[in-house]
């Protein structure tokens, strides 16, 4: 590649054109591929081979250890630090921790699924090079958009552009670094 | 929308002619115009009522809580009713927005962002009455588990430390899921601000959001999560409230039918304390294509079946004190009927029960006015059920020699006007700052019932729809 940028950018008017344009995508192999939507499309991000289930995974770990830490904190505060007869139950009156074990992990778990999304997305991220491509406002209004990286092994200037022209798309243009 | 399936869709859930534009700036440039003028009246009405808050909190803290009417034998009167009345009402946020969302209703969309909202502020008024009930609020960090150097811990076999964990989970989570929620709407309104400040105050609230499938992915199950961890969690929260009262051996309280009981009763306040703020707001922000005659007669019938679960509660109360054998039991249903409160008991069987049943009419159902009057009613007896259970049940237990009178005070008045003030005046600073209904949301369910239809040029997607 000659000039450095980041990709080349297809704008569609609605999600047909935009989800039979993701199938040719597909098709024509690139793989450094994302398209943009104003609200989640179902089946969009399979079709271009997004496939990430670690948010779930996330969830259960943090679920599991949230479970434990707020089970182990109670028997270790109840059972070994402070014990306190109260009413004659045994020191490990189990049925009595499950309200805050329950809560403990349904909060981990929550923090979990939060933050775990904000970090497989790479969020915080103050600014993209795609803000700068014409139209990109509109990805959050009406408008549906397609970008191959310049990265995408199949990535050629011209035939990429090219490619993406005999797409329907309202307008092909370049996305600078 | 004719040829929409009947299963799924059975009227219009958005109204007009409509398109993705149209709804973003239905919807999410509302806050960049200025408020009708009914939103100054409100705004003003609740910031008033802060006042009173603040005046209440600081005539506490400077006096202690000898100036509320608790004390030996009722030593937990407007402060824990309170308490339980707002929490109650924070539910319907999380039920209509998980609950709703696992079980797919789509109507859901048009009223989430707004009782989610709701939810926030209702359970931070909730929050305030313990808090201040401790006497000492700047000590309030003692009910947390922490290293110390009284090397003293709390006692986990009691609900009341089981509420600490209940609460703040609950505010965190549903502050988490509002987030959440509200991150790709934050996106469109940085993407639309005219302004260098609210482009940037937006857009670090967006945190960088832009539409991207692979976020949307991650999302999409992250939001699904979310609204599976809050479903049981709201479950647990009211339930564990009841258990505040059923765990100890109080005539009256001392009964396993609490926890379901109590957690209908939280989503039929709920869903009154929505309707009472969306039928007002609806019309003054012209909402009525979004917010449909649809939605409103669901709403409806929700409360009127949850009403209907909390007359069982009633009921089951009454035969159990009989059905007991228990003298004591007996003794508090007599009391709490005829008794000298028995005044409250009848006013809220009239709320709660009786009047609630006009809703079984089509005719009133879709009648604002009407359903206006009746979902303050219901907020009016489901505060009268607190104060029947809370009272009746301490002033009257087992020995005549510990019997004694409840009469609460102007401070009491004062911080329940205080909190109605805070809750209003936030909910109204909600209106102005943020979009009230989930346009992404919209924009979403548009693509799903708009005429000319979805799925069917991109047939082998799955849908969604069940």
């Amino acid at each position: 590649m000659s000039e450095a940028i980041y990709g080349l950018i297809a704008e569609f008017k609605d999600e047909h054109d935009l989800m039979s344009a993701a199938e040719r995508v597909r098709e024509q192999g690139y793989k450094r591929v994302d398209a943009f939507s104003p609200f989640p499309i179902h089946g969009l991000a399979e079709t271009l081979g997004i496939d990430d289930h670690r948010v779930p995974l996330i969830v259960t770990f943090a679920a599991l250890a949230g479970a434990a830490g707020g089970f182990l904190m109670q028997y270790w505060i109840s059972v070994v630090d402070y014990p306190l007869n109260i009413g004659g139950r045994p020191d490990l009156s189990w049925p009595y921790f499950i309200p805050i074990t329950f809560e403990c992990m349904v909060l981990s778990a929550a923090f979990g699924a939060v933050l775990g999304m904000l970090g497989l997305n790479g969020l915080p991220q103050p600014h993209h090079p795609l803000f700068d491509a014409p139209n990109f406002d509109r990805a959050s209004n009406d408008r549906f958009f397609i970008c191959i990286e310049s990265k995408d092994p199949k990535f050629e200037r011209e035939q990429t552009e090219a490619f993406l022209k005999t797409l329907n798309a309202e307008n092909v243009a370049e996305v600078s670094l | 929308m004719a040829a929409q399936p009947a299963s799924v869709i059975d009227g219009p859930m958005i109204e007009g002619q409509q398109t993705y534009g149209t709804i973003t700036e239905h919807i999410g440039d509302i806050p960049a115009k200025s408020p009708p003028a009914p939103w100054y009246f409100g705004a003003a009405f609740g910031f008033g009522l802060l006042g009173v808050m603040v005046l209440t909190i600081g005539s506490l803290l400077y006096n202690g809580i000898g100036i509320w009417g608790v004390n030996v034998p009722v030593g937990w009167g407007f402060d824990i009713i309170n308490f339980v009345w707002w929490i109650g009402i924070g539910h319907a946020g999380t039920l209509i927005s998980a609950i709703l969302l696992l079980l797919r209703q789509q109507w859901r969309t048009s009223i989430n962002r707004f009782a989610e909202t709701m939810t926030l502020f209702a359970v931070m008024c909730a929050g305030l009455f313990p808090l201040l009930h401790t006497g000492r609020p700047w000590v309030a960090y003692w009910l947390v588990p922490y290293p110390n150097i009284m090397a003293v811990w709390p006692n986990f076999r009691s609900p009341l430390v089981w509420d600490v964990f209940a609460v703040t989970t609950y505010l965190t989570v549903s502050a988490l899921f509002w987030y959440v929620g509200l991150i790709p709407d934050l996106a469109t309104m940085r993407d639309r601000a005219k302004s260098k400040v609210k482009q940037v105050v937006t857009g670090m609230l967006a945190m960088g959001w832009r539409n991207s499938a692979a976020h949307w992915f991650r999302y999409e199950t992250a939001y699904l999560l979310l609204a599976g961890l809050s479903t049981p969690l709201v479950i647990s929260v009211h339930s564990i409230v009841s258990l505040d009262f059923a765990v100890s051996l109080m005539p009256g309280w001392h009964t396993t039918i609490f926890p379901p009981y109590f957690v209908a009763g939280a989503i039929y306040s709920g869903f009154a304390m929505v309707l009472t703020f969306m039928i007002p707001v609806r019309r003054w922000y012209k909402m009525e294509n979004f917010v449909t005659m649809k939605h409103i007669d669901w709403m409806a019938k929700v409360m009127l079946a949850t009403g209907l679960i909390v007359l069982y509660g009633y009921g089951m109360e009454a035969f159990m004190a009989w059905y007991s054998g228990s003298l004591w039991e007996e003794l508090m249903f007599e009391n709490r009927t005829t008794g000298r409160f028995g005044l409250s008991y009848w006013l809220l069987i009239l709320c709660n029960g009786v009047i609630p049943q006009l809703l079984w009419l089509p005719r009133f159902r879709h009648h604002m006015g009407v359903l206006f009057f009746i979902s303050l009613v219901i907020n009016v007896g489901m505060w009268l059920e607190r104060f029947v259970i809370v009272v009746t049940s301490l002033h009257h237990d087992f020995l005549p020699s510990s019997w004694g009178m409840y009469y609460p005070t102007i401070w009491d008045l004062g911080m329940f006007a205080g909190t109605i003030g805070f809750f209003t005046f936030m909910m109204f600073l909600f209106l102005r700052f943020l979009p009230m209904i989930a346009v992404f949301e919209m924009r979403d369910l548009w693509h799903k019932v708009k005429p000319d239809g979805h799925g069917d040029r991109h047939a082998p997607v799955p849908t969604g729809k069940s």
